[in-house]
């Protein structure tokens, strides 16, 4: 008797449930109802975070003496974002270079953000994106400064293709766990994470195995040329817009696709949302916990090289340990509510506030660039922070309604008094 | 002010996307009273009540309570009001015990410490005033069924409630704890408790309720006293038409065993043996009813031969194939359907919607998917002629499972698993939760594929069902077969038998 009814009578089903077209037709108050009523069940709570921690962000601003309008104006500046910056000849450069910037720190995120989502919709909370793009890191590396001769194309999907399978190795470990012998994928994946941090320690310190030929630095050979990944044909730039952008959209409709138009993301669905009626129905859990983890794992492995390829090249200790790509995957996961479109924006917010705060870009008059730096990690933080008290909100308003006491009942929005 | 109901519900329309659930209902009920509540699967009862408890707001009408407008926007504020509900689903924390369950949210306390003893000794004082037994140190999770709706019911006595109302309450329970419930019933009416009693069997309402209030199709057609109202003639109103309460059907001419089942030994979630040494045979063209109390070993049994069990010992032979010990899948595939006895823990994924639910055996073979690649239109099209081929109303194939009726709910799985032509049909409990109209159709529907030569076996707490449908009837008594009957056997005879009283195989007609 653990398990309950997950929609007890009280619960309305979503708003958006389509009835049936041979039944009468909706009025127009019905479809407003659903629309709105999707509207706060989808988006009104990510914008609404999103807009709140701007707001208590910009009280910080305005704690260290700034103009938090001015400081904001000039964050978004320096996205690269803003369209009227490419009116003018002048500004046109320096707004593309941002943009390339800002498109650059996007790609892995939208991968990382995936690989959250693809297991999250197995019922899987999958921590381990950065451990799977890590490897994915180092598979890229090895294969880029290996093979040499082999041709352009080739060496890029060979070393693509290793990368990928490194994710799924490293997802694939912790769904063997689960579907085995239980072991719970929060605790695996955070230990593979570990493992592929200290395991690129390893690789890359002082007279590791992988240690290039540079002896005095703990770093990776740089990737061959051959296996750099084409740019776009504007770039400019120090670090031009490298065409992993494209497949990490190409990516978002993958996963839609994977999700919903075959029975590999049927299966996955079904699990996620009931595993003992998926097991009725004659799917296999445990094939299904594997397989949403490695999959999963294949993205963000894929982040791993086509960052490698990309625009970074080379790998070295210290960036193995600042780096959180696959943490800040699971933010804009948790953002983008592990939708596309929703991951495609969480992506770009992210992407756009790192850049807009980079010290490359921000007047020190208008807002030090050092306090910037710490003002994007407060904003990333305080979203989090209020997308995920809004579940836990929920969350305890069902449970106190599900128990019968307090908490006013969610029920469809009431449009007239 | 003396005639004035205790509480009335005047003109409630409560409208969803593309349903009208209620529609301009009238509803009253007296101190004292118990009032029943019928009508067909999707009528509109749970969502009335759930109103009248605060859970949904009405787009129209008005509650008075003691004659004084009232506005219920949420359930601490019936509970304020002294309305308390039993929900058909428990919301009771299996971790805690009865007494934990009962005053959450309003401990009392000692100091900063909550005073559990206190909290016991008011429950019990509660239970003994009301004559609901049930074990306030006990965990949720180790009592059984009927008790946590005691849990329940006192939980709503706890917080004051002067109105109970019960969804679906025996639904859920064995005929023997439906008898205990109409006693307690019976006392909470005698301490001054008006109660509403929603349910789906007329005997039942016969026996407990003082009046009665018929819905169809969201719309009040009519309260009547108990005087003078009979099974047929409630039945008549809640349809509109005449149904038929018996089934009639023609001898069997049953063929091949299509399952049979030969010392078979599964143990239950503790490792401790639920079927001892069962073998039974079911052929082609017969409904072979397997009878007994809860927690026998029906369940078990038949998650075995469904593939979703381990079995010890013994063989399970399906069409030809032996599928012991094989998966959910290779069941399915050797031809097993299975109806399964709680449609929310396996029966449905309440988050997919109709087209999907009823794909979920069939979304890997064509025409729902060819190399792994999903044809939704196809899945839609399908269930668009099984929804109306099966009167599932409420939504059509995009609709989410979680928004129909629980009775709709219920004829979706049963739509499923009838239609997929399995050799051999399991159905558990497939009537649980209908209305009359659909138990009619849903029997006569199990006969008609009998007579197309399946294979069915039934288990069923409901004697009657057993009774009126099967040709031969198992009962099952800890775990083994006690005894086969033909189906012109008593009620009496077969629920001494399902206690362990029965004589040893005697032999079927
Ligand atoms: N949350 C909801 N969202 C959309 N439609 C709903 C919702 N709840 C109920 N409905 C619809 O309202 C109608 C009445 O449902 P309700 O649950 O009140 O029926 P019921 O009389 O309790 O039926 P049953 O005997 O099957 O339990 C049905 O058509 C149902 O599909
Ligand atoms: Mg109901």
């Amino acid at each position: 008797m653990t398990e309950r009814e997950r929609r007890p009578p009280e619960t309305p089903g979503p708003a958006e449930n389509a009835p049936d077209p041979e039944d009468a037709p909706r009025s127009f108050t019905e479809s407003v109802g659903a629309w709105f009523g999707t509207a706060v069940g989808g988006i009104a709570i990510p914008v609404a975070s999103t807009v709140l921690a701007f707001l208590v962000g910009g009280l910080v601003v305005a704690a260290t003496g700034h103009n938090p309008l001015g400081a904001y104006k000039a964050i978004f500046e320096g996205t690269g974002l803003n369209p009227l910056s490419y009116i003018s000849e002048d500004d046109r450069r320096g707004a593309w270079a941002d943009l390339q910037q800002t498109l650059i720190i996007f790609t892995p995120l939208v991968l990382t953000a995936i690989a959250v989502a693809f297991a999250f919709r197995c019922g899987m909370f999958n921590i381990g994106g950065q451990g799977q793009y890590l490897v994915g890191v180092y598979a890229a590396v090895l294969v880029g400064t290996s093979l040499s001769g082999t041709p352009s194309f080739l060496h890029i999907l060979i070393a693509i293709g290793a990368s990928i399978l490194a994710g799924v190795i490293w997802g694939g470990i912790a769904g063997i766990l689960k579907a085995t012998v239980g072991a719970h994928e929060v605790i695996t994946t955070i230990m593979l994470n570990w493992i592929a941090i200290y395991g690129g320690q390893y690789l890359f310190e002082l007279g590791g195995p992988l240690q290039g030929a540079q002896e005095s630095i703990p770093r990776s050979d740089p990737v061959m040329d051959a296996v750099h990944l084409p740019a776009f044909p504007l770039s400019t730039g120090l670090q031009p817009l490298h065409i992993g952008v494209l497949v990490s959209i190409a990516a978002l409709v993958v996963y839609t696709l994977l999700l919903n138009r075959t029975t590999l993301g049927y299966e996955v669905r079904a699990v996620g949302f009931n595993p003992e009626a998926a097991r009725y129905g004659g799917i296999s859990v445990g094939r299904s916990y594997f397989l949403a983890l490695a999959i999963a794992g294949a993205f963000a492995g894929l982040a791993g090289s086509l960052d490698m390829l990309g625009w970074k090249y080379t790998v070295a200790t210290n960036d193995i340990q600042i780096s959180a790509v696959g943490f800040t995957g699971i933010a804009v996961a948790l953002l983008g509510r592990n939708k596309a479109v929703g991951i495609f924006l969480a992506a770009l917010l992210f992407a756009a506030l790192q850049t807009g705060t980079s010290a490359r870009q921000l007047d020190p008059a208008v807002f030090p660039p050092e306090l910037a730096i710490h003002l994007s990690t407060l904003i990333q933080a305080l979203i989090i922070l209020f997308v995920a008290t809004e579940l836990l909100i929920v969350y305890i308003w069902g449970a106190r309604k599900r128990l019968g006491f307090g908490g006013p009942a969610r029920v469809q929005p009431e449009l007239k008094a | 002010m003396a005639d004035r109901p205790l509480l009335e519900l005047e003109g409630i329309t409560k409208r969803f996307p593309g349903v009208v659930a209620n529609d301009d209902v009238h509803f009253e009920l007296a101190k004292g009273e118990v009032h029943a509540l019928l009508g067909e699967n999707g009528a509109g009862k749970s969502t009335l009540m759930n109103i009248l408890y605060g859970l949904y707001h009405p787009d129209e009408g008005e509650i008075r309570l003691n004659g004084e407008t009232v506005r219920i926007d949420s359930p601490s504020r019936a509970i304020d009001l002294g309305i308390g509900m039993v929900h058909q689903h428990f919301m009771l924390i299996p971790v805690m015990t009865v007494a934990e369950n009962i005053v959450l949210a309003t401990e009392p306390h000692k100091g900063p410490f909550i005073d559990i003893a206190g909290a016991e000794k008011r429950v019990r004082e509660l239970s003994e005033q009301f004559g609901l037994a049930v074990r306030p140190e006990a965990r949720v999770e180790s009592i059984s069924v009927g008790q946590q709706q005691r849990a329940e019911i006192l939980k709503a006595l706890y917080r004051g409630a002067q109105i109970l109302i019960l969804d679906e309450p025996t639904a859920v329970l064995t005929p023997q704890e439906a008898r205990e419930l109409f006693d307690i019933i019976e006392s909470l009416k005698a301490e001054g408790k008006s109660i509403v009693f929603i349910t789906h069997k007329l005997n039942e309402v016969l026996e407990v309720a003082d009046r009665i209030t018929v819905l169809r199709r969201g719309k009040t057609i009519e309260t009547v006293p108990r005087e003078g109202a009979t099974e047929q003639g409630l039945a008549t109103l809640m349809v509109g038409r005449e149904v038929l309460l018996r089934v009639d059907k023609p001898p069997a001419h049953p063929g091949d065993p299509v399952l049979s089942v030969t010392d078979l030994e599964v143990d239950d979630e503790r490792g401790l043996p639920a079927v001892r040494g069962v073998s039974l045979e079911v052929r082609a063209g017969e409904i072979v009813g397997l009878a007994g109390v809860d927690g026998n070993g029906q369940s078990e049994l038949v998650d075995a031969i469904a593939g979703l069990r381990k079995v010890r010992a013994g063989r399970i032979v399906v069409a030809g194939k032996d599928v012991a010990g094989a998966s959910a899948r290779e069941s399915l595939d050797a031809g097993v359907g299975h109806i399964p006895e709680d449609r929310h823990l396996r029966g449905l994924v309440l988050d997919f919607t109709l087209a999907e639910n009823l794909s979920l055996h069939d979304y890997r073979t064509a025409p729902e998917s060819r190399f792994g690649w999903l044809y939704p239109r196809k899945m839609v099209a399908k269930a668009r002629r099984i929804l109306k081929e099966f009167d599932v109303r409420g939504g059509g194939p995009e609709t989410p499972a979680a928004s129909l009726s629980g009775g709709n709910q219920q004829k979706v799985v049963v739509a499923r698993e009838v239609s997929r032509d399995p050799a051999i049909l399991l159905a558990g409990q497939p009537t649980r939760g209908l209305d009359v109209g659909a138990i009619e159709f849903v029997h006569r529907r199990l006969v008609t594929e009998r007579d197309e030569g399946r294979a069915i076996l039934l288990v069923s707490f409901e004697l009657e069902e057993v009774l009126s449908l099967s040709d031969r009837i198992l009962v099952m008594f800890e775990g083994r077969i006690v005894g086969e009957y033909s189906p012109d056997v008593t009620e009496e005879e077969l629920g001494i038998a399902m206690t362990g009283g029965g004589r040893e195989q005697e032999a079927a007609a």
